[in-house]
């Protein structure tokens, strides 16, 4: 910057700094001229500081409020990325807000490593490994009551699309459901002989059988391969960021999920304070609604400043306010005052919420300063 | 495989445990004592993986969409 001489002197936001040292180029202003420039901007800038004792909580929850009620109401599903279904308006932004654990609709982004972003096979091969592969998707399973035996017959076809060989089956089955299996390779067939004579064991092996995992991560139902300009990249259904991290072939700095409990677990807290910002913008924006980012932010900061994760709620944010008064206006008035009662506890009156309940004066804006007056002093 | 840095991945900012010194100089400017800060728990894989122990305060200098870079602080709880 060539006026970041001046302009480092003034307490000026990086982004501020840069516009006005961009515009001072444009015009390629004189030193002398400049600073004077830089001192109306800065004089300009502390009138469009937020002044102290703003209630800048209560206008966050009205800004992000307002607009919040033009949003589709009900769970609204939509084909967008790669035919995946995602939540999306109202429902998503309250899952966003109640940090579910598990939302309806997980979702990764995978970018792939440099190696493999470009060559569509190698894109394939990665995304073989992810796609949870149950028995069903590579073969038939007939059950033969007679003999007690469960015949898996082995498709060739969908075994080379999933590049999974006959031995690597073999060895998933027996480690999975710890029992020998008779194997038939010519006739690419795997037999699990039932020892004990009894229906209700064949039937719970078969059930066994079904429900595991040959191959890739089980949480992951399906994966989508998309070209988006010179790269491959994944979309998936379903979310499991720690072990698709671990993959080979995944650039895991660029590896995303929709899942922000997930984030915060595997990424820590500041990642997940980010992720929160990201999926409520981007929530917002879908919806063709314009809400500024400070206000996403402080939310993001209020859920995210206790180290953990905490929910706008009941739960959260709202249930651990420690006055009785004020979580009393929130939610279960009767329950709160009886625990409270019970307790014997004492409302200091501190906060906003509870001197309004009990009429008076609340510390915001100019009634947040106490003035003192010393009567007969000189001067 | 190389061992994965988490610090390395776009969603986590730049971590850093501070100095004694540098923890005074700033809460004299904030005018605020160590408690009044937002939180982390010494268990966070980022807190851990720069080797945080519970008392340090972590300098967080984010990306932030309306001023370019901030920077933040937090306490090791």
């Amino acid at each position: 910057m060539k006026y970041a001489d001046i302009l480092n002197k003034y307490p000026f936001p990086q982004k501020v700094k840069e516009e006005i040292n961009s515009e001072l180029e444009k015009f390629n202003v004189k030193k002398t001229q400049a600073r004077k420039i830089v001192e109306r901007c800065f004089q300009a800038y502390l009138q469009n500081l937020i002044e102290p004792g703003e209630p800048a909580g209560i206008v966050a929850a009205q800004s992000i409020g307002e607009p919040g009620t033009q949003m589709t109401m009900r769970t609204f599903h939509y084909a967008g990325v790669a035919e995946i279904d995602v939540t999306l308006g109202l429902p998503r932004l309250i899952e966003i807000m109640d940090v579910r654990k598990n939302p309806s609709t997980p979702m990764m982004t995978i970018r792939l490593a440099e190696d493999y972003a470009k060559d569509r096979e190698k894109a394939r091969e990665v995304a073989n490994r992810i796609e949870a592969t149950y028995i069903l998707d590579i073969a038939e399973v007939v059950t033969d009551i007679r003999n007690m035996q469960i015949i898996i017959k082995l498709d060739r076809v969908a075994m080379e699309r999933k590049q999974i060989s006959f031995e690597e089956v073999k060895k998933k089955i027996e480690k999975g459901l710890k029992e020998s299996v008779l194997e038939d390779e010519e006739k690419m067939e795997i037999i699990i002989q039932i020892k004990e004579p009894s229906y209700k064991t064949l039937l719970s092996t078969y059930e066994k059988l079904r429900k595991m995992v040959i191959m890739g991560i089980k949480e992951i139902r399906r994966v989508i391969i998309r070209k988006e300009e010179d790269e491959y990249i994944l979309y998936t259904e379903g979310s499991n960021l720690k072990k698709v991290m671990k993959m080979k072939g995944v650039d895991f700095t660029r590896t995303i999920t929709n899942n922000i409990y997930e984030i915060y677990e595997v990424l820590g807290i500041e990642a997940a304070r980010n992720a929160i910002i990201r999926e409520a913008k981007s929530t917002l924006e879908e919806q063709g609604l314009e809400v500024d980012d400070r206000h996403i932010m402080l939310v993001a900061d209020a859920m995210t400043s206790g180290g953990e994760l905490r929910q706008i709620g009941r739960h959260g944010v709202a249930g651990e306010k420690q006055s009785i008064l004020a979580r009393a206006a929130f939610e279960m008035t009767v329950n709160n005052l009886l625990d409270a009662a019970v307790r014997g506890d004492v409302d200091r009156l501190s906060g906003i919420t509870e001197n309004i309940i009990v009429g008076q004066p609340i510390k915001l804006g100019t009634g947040d300063v106490e003035l003192i007056s010393k009567i007969g002093s000189k001067k | 495989m190389s061992k994965i840095r988490l610090q390395d991945h776009i969603l986590v900012p730049k971590h850093e445990v501070m100095s004694e010194e540098e923890v005074e100089k700033v809460l004299n400017i904030l005018k605020i004592n160590k408690e009044q800060l937002p939180k982390i728990k010494a268990e966070d894989p980022i807190a851990k993986e720069i080797g945080a122990k519970v008392g340090d305060i972590i300098r967080i200098e984010r990306e932030s969409p309306t001023s370019g870079k901030s920077t933040a602080y937090r306490l090791v709880v």
